[in-house]
């Protein structure tokens, strides 16, 4: 939700962190991640480093602080300091219909095998702000099957669970949101979808009944038991291979057989170790089926 | 000496690329990773067409990859495309930056850091300033800067922002970095 300002990056980085000394910016990156670990239970350490550099970097900018030991101590310190540094390290951006070929596809692949249960459930993984889980509900809505369904979307960062909860966008990217709508095959109108109210647009109440949004980290937290469909879309790319590893499985688990996989289009359970226990149904949109065993 | 080439590039760069790319031989030591600005849709098109006009082997990348030689690698559209200290790709849908995802400037910050000193920048032709911020980085971390020069650019703001910013040691006439690169790549 921030915009990133990479001058503050590069006038930092020339202060204290050079090529002369990358290893020990490594080093304390390390050893703040592990603090945050331990101070407050979120668990970074098997993120992507390089992301992860660039927000520390960003935050150490505009924080008006040198090093990133002098970051560590105010967020050990500090909670309130924290809980802003989370809003760094999650990922906050989204569209509705994202990809509008995987909604074409979900739609065309997937519904006619969740038509054949009288009652599924679907988990969000990685939600953020909640414009893919209302997409979601239009589909599910079009098909004739929200009311079937419960769908759990989850996500670590609170403040963008608020935000979901609330179903509330801004106008100014609608135009966008429609025209992804009607390439993933919609049958309608988004407008059809929402009420305008000055700057914003709100989501109809219907849409959002059948979704509980909940605080769920896939690093630290359990499976979800028995679900038909999850939905995890550019969250995997954010993390080392094994922490993947790690999470296509929590998938596996919480799925039952049959249970359908949807991943972002640049993630795939190809080189996973799990990658065997489960079939393909669209490799180019990257959803998967767990294999009976 | 050197470990990796990292180019950056959007109006124009097309066709700047068909002219530098198919002259990197099979042998070619070094790994070419490329971000180009090119719209938010599939590249397939594209990187077939690439691929059959180059000697080396052209291709998207993937998450968690390891960069090899022999290839020479593009940022899938609409992500922004980083490289690791461990010498792998990782990719973000973080913001645009610079109004551009995949941005320039957040892969040479990140292959800054990965290769320091052992990486070559390089920024051709583009109507817009992404990249230059990136490639002073580079130069400050002791790589080696180069641009394609103004004039011969289809689009020259790019190369002119980085020019001004970066102030690169070289700037080449189009058909002139071919050469350039294989021979420092050799050196």
């Amino acid at each position: 939700m921030k915009p990133a300002n990479d001058e503050g990056n590069i006038n930092m980085v020339q202060g204290t962190y050079n090529e002369s000394n990358a290893d020990l910016l490594n080093i304390e990156i390390q050893l703040l991640l592990e603090a945050i670990f331990l101070r407050y239970g979120y668990d970074f350490r098997n993120y992507s480093k390089a992301h992860i550099k660039r927000r520390i970097l960003h935050r150490l900018g505009i924080s008006m602080l040198s090093s990133v030991t002098q970051l560590q101590d105010r967020i050990l310190r500090e909670r309130a300091f924290f809980i802003d540094f989370l809003d760094d390290l999650s990922i906050n951006v989204t569209e509705m219909f994202r990809d509008p070929e995987f909604y074409k596809s979900l739609r065309e692949t997937i519904i006619p095998k969740l038509r054949t249960y009288a009652y599924f459930k679907i988990w969000h993984a990685g939600c953020s702000t909640g414009e893919e889980v209302f997409s979601l509900s239009i589909l599910l809505k079009e098909e004739g099957l929200l009311d079937r369904c419960q769908v759990y979307a989850t996500d670590f960062n609170r403040n963008v669970l608020e935000i979901a909860r609330e179903g509330v966008y801004q106008k100014s990217d609608i135009e966008q949101y429609e025209k992804n709508y009607q390439l993933s095959g919609g049958s309608k109108k988004l407008s059809d979808y929402y009420k305008s109210r000055y700057g914003s647009v709100i989501f109809d109440k219907e849409l959002s009944n059948k979704i509980v949004f909940a605080d769920h980290n896939l690093v630290t937290d359990n499976v979800f038991a028995d679900v038909n469909l999850i939905l995890c879309r550019n969250v995997l790319i954010y993390f080392e291979k094994e922490l993947q590893d790690k999470v296509i499985g929590l998938f596996y688990d919480s799925l039952v057989p049959s249970g359908i996989l949807c991943l972002g289009t640049k993630e795939s359970i190809k080189f996973s170790r799990h990658g065997n226990l489960f079939e393909i149904v669209d490799e180019k949109q990257r959803i998967y089926k767990k294999k009976i065993m | 000496m050197y470990k990796a080439i990292v180019i950056g590039t959007s109006y124009g760069g097309f066709e700047a690329l068909k002219i530098i790319l198919p002259k990197f031989g099979e042998g070619f030591p070094l790994p070419v990773i490329i971000v180009l600005h090119i719209g938010d849709h599939s590249n397939e098109n594209f990187l077939n067409y690439m691929n059959s006009l180059c000697q080396l082997h052209v291709k998207e990348v993937e998450s968690n990859e390891k960069i090899q030689k022999g290839f020479i690698y593009f940022a899938p559209p609409n992500y922004h495309l980083l490289i690791e200290s461990d010498f792998t790709f990782s990719l973000t849908t973080d913001e645009k930056h610079n109004f551009s995802r995949p941005s320039i400037d957040i892969l040479f910050e990140s292959a800054a850091w990965a290769y320091t000193k052992e990486l070559i920048g390089v920024v051709l032709t583009g109507a817009n300033s992404d990249g230059a911020a990136g490639l002073k980085m580079i130069k400050d971390f002791g790589g080696l800067t180069i641009i394609q020069s103004p004039c011969s650019a289809l689009a020259p703001e790019m190369p002119r922002a980085a020019l001004k910013i970066a102030k690169p040691p070289i700037t080449l006439k189009l058909e002139d970095i071919a050469g350039k690169l294989i021979e420092l790549s050799i050196s």
